[in-house]
């Protein structure tokens, strides 16, 4: 799917001004804390988070992110929407639940990003 | 800021301020964006910014007085240090253990306190050093070997 598509799946809305519709939404990870964002070692995925602070546009920034999805109605401010914009990261904003995103776009072929294997838990 | 030299490794210098939310992480963005206008390989700047970013992370949330992350690059090696004068790590192997945290409950509200910061810093490292007195401060030393990145390959770890 292309982003444009992803964000008519998930009733939402592209927020940044260059919208790069066309890039293919193949890979995601959805997470809300930000140093399990930067156990990521796939490049080429795209972010879903219900995240919000100044950060996590930073962290796409250095992981080379290619897309952030914002769930649960949260909105990024203006400041983190224009500096992902000069960065050339598209942002959709949806008020789907993080689950419910997720759970559309796997079922709409979108798969998880490979990623570092943590220790598996004890028991 | 990057220091003026003639020829030889360059050397990058960025003080981070502690508790300021606001700006944390802006300087490993740039120093990502600088590692790749001297030529570092995407790779690697990516993960010298993954090492800055939780480096920077930490001084903010954690530090008493803030501190300083200098990059030197030279033409095998990118060597990143993180530094502070305080408070110090009282157990570093509990630090280095994933999951675990000190963050505060404001640090936690804003999405860190995942407990991954030095286990992220250390897997991007080809060497990785570590030093924290408490009252003196923590000394945080990365390695990175040019475009030899192997994810599976041994780190050896210094701790004091």
């Amino acid at each position: 799917m292309n982003l444009h598509e992803v964000s008519r799946l998930l009733e939402g809305s592209i927020l940044t001004e260059s919208r790069r519709e066309d890039i293919e939404i193949d890979r995601a990870y959805a997470v809300d804390l930000l140093s399990d964002v930067l156990a990521l070692t796939d490049e080429r995925t795209t972010l879903i988070t219900g995240n919000i602070s100044p950060q996590v546009v930073r962290v796409a920034d250095i992981l080379n992110v290619i897309a952030i999805i914002f769930v649960r109605g949260k909105r990024p401010s203006d400041s983190a929407i224009s500096y992902a914009e000069t960065l050339g990261i598209p942002i959709i904003w949806t008020k789907k639940t993080m689950f419910e995103t997720c759970g559309l776009m796997y079922a709409n072929g979108v798969r998880p990003c490979k990623n570092r294997p943590m220790a598996a838990p004890e028991g | 800021m990057q220091e003026p030299t003639h020829g030889g490794p360059r050397r990058l210098v960025h003080h981070v301020r502690a508790g300021d939310i606001e700006h944390g992480g802006l300087a490993s963005a740039q120093i990502k964006r600088q590692l790749s206008g001297l030529g570092v390989a995407p790779q690697d700047a990516r993960r010298a910014g993954i090492i800055a970013f939780e480096g920077e992370m930490n001084l903010v949330v954690y530090s008493t007085n803030g501190g300083t992350i200098t990059v030197t690059v030279s033409e095998k090696l990118v060597d990143i240090e993180v530094a502070d004068e305080g408070p110090g790590i009282e157990d570093i192997d509990l630090a280095l253990t994933p999951g675990f945290s000190t963050a505060p409950s404001w640090a936690r509200e804003l999405g860190f306190g995942a407990g991954m910061g030095l286990c992220n810093i250390q897997a991007n490292a080809d060497w990785f050093e570590i030093h924290s007195h408490i009252g003196s401060g923590t000394r945080i030393l990365c390695r990175i070997e040019r475009r030899r990145h192997d994810a599976s390959g041994h780190r050896p770890t210094t701790r004091t």
